[in-house]
């Protein structure tokens, strides 16, 4: 009973899109996981997310993994001086009581090594490893080439 | 109050940290991006994916945004195509009187990876332009912007390139106009261009 309820649930919700769909691990809200569309599978793709930690205690991604990139790291672009590079982020800091993004011009997942061109409407799965949490699967959607992020109705 | 040997030892490393914090903040940015009244003449030659040459005396009577970037870039030139792209389109009519342009600033790679590809996703108007070591420095030193290849063994190919990621814009008659900072949303480009046209 209790799952013909939740699945009329899932099916009244309005666009039911992917990267709309929250995950949760432990303290830990994971949401807003999409990608870019990638030209062919040449250049890196890129990964976002949002982690809202709900907990007391501090917290950091520390790495990521895909079968769709044969190299998957975190990055964080930095504007220093008018100049922008992106080194490495060894781990990113989820502290209690607080949320990051992985966002266009900040960290973001680096998909070195792409096995597949990534296109518009793909999806593909992303464990996140966390130092106190643990591992999570998360589903990312691919969005358009020129997507800022996804559309979703965060009131419902 | 008395002080044990160690406090002071931190006072005075503070009060250092605080010289230096200071001296930093005073020393000039290493890019001059922040010209406000531009006494340099912005130009290019270099060819597209065709291989045919491109100057800005082609572009005579248009107004030029131009983005140096590379199609390695996953994070930050996506964004601020895209937003050209959508300039562009809310154009209209007056797209005609605009022309993006892209200067590789990674020619070698971006040209066999593809660099009409790469512009046509975003916005079949964006040219790209792809010179090579000479040509390229050549435009980016008279634009005064700043790029440089970093050695990263993690990165494919073994290097990334570090850039300067703002939008500039050039007058019908070549002159440099502004620049609109990474993050400028397509509204505010396009509210500053379309009283110019
Ligand atoms: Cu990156």
């Amino acid at each position: 009973m209790k799952s013909l309820i939740l699945s009329a649930l899932l099916t009244l919700s309005a666009a039911p899109v992917l990267a709309c769909e929250t995950v949760t691990l432990g303290d830990l809200n994971i949401e807003h996981a999409w990608s870019r569309a990638t030209i062919g599978a040449d250049r890196p793709g890129v990964f976002y997310v949002e982690i809202t930690n709900n907990g007391s205690t501090d917290d950091a991604l520390i790495g990521i993994a895909t079968p769709a990139a044969g190299m998957p790291m975190l990055h964080e672009t930095v504007v220093t001086d008018g100049v922008a590079s992106m080194p490495h982020a060894m781990s990113i800091p989820v502290p209690a009581g607080e949320s990051v993004e992985l966002a266009p011009g900040g960290y973001h997942g680096m998909l070195m090594g792409l096995t597949a061109t990534l296109a518009e409407g793909d999806s593909f799965p992303v464990t996140l490893s966390f130092q106190k949490s643990g591992e999570v699967v998360v589903n990312v959607e691919v969005l358009s080439l020129r997507a800022e992020g996804p559309d979703c109705d965060d009131a419902n | 109050m008395r002080l044990t040997r160690l406090q002071k030892i931190l006072w005075a490393a503070a009060g250092l940290a605080t010289l230096v914090y200071g001296l930093l903040v005073l020393l000039p940015n290493r890019t001059p991006e922040a010209v406000p009244q531009a006494d340099f003449r912005p130009t290019f030659s270099l060819p597209d994916a065709e291989g045919r040459m491109r100057t800005p005396a082609e572009f005579a009577g248009q107004h030029l945004l131009v983005f140096f970037g590379f199609t390695n870039c996953p994070d930050v030139c996506p964004t601020t195509l895209s937003e050209v792209a959508q300039v562009m389109d809310d154009l209209g009519d007056d797209a005609a009187l605009v022309q993006p342009l892209f200067i590789s600033i990674d020619p070698e790679r971006d040209r066999r990876l593809g660099l009409a590809e790469f512009t046509a996703a975003f916005h079949p108007s964006i040219i790209g332009l792809a010179g090579d070591e000479a040509q390229t420095r050549a435009a980016a030193d008279s634009f005064r912007i700043f790029y440089a290849r970093e050695g990263d063994t993690a990165a494919p190919d073994g290097y990334t390139m570090s850039h300067s990621p703002a939008l500039y814009l050039i007058s019908p008659e070549g002159d440099w106009l502004r620049q609109f900072t990474y993050g400028t949303p397509a509204t505010d480009i396009l509210a500053d261009l379309q009283p110019r046209l």
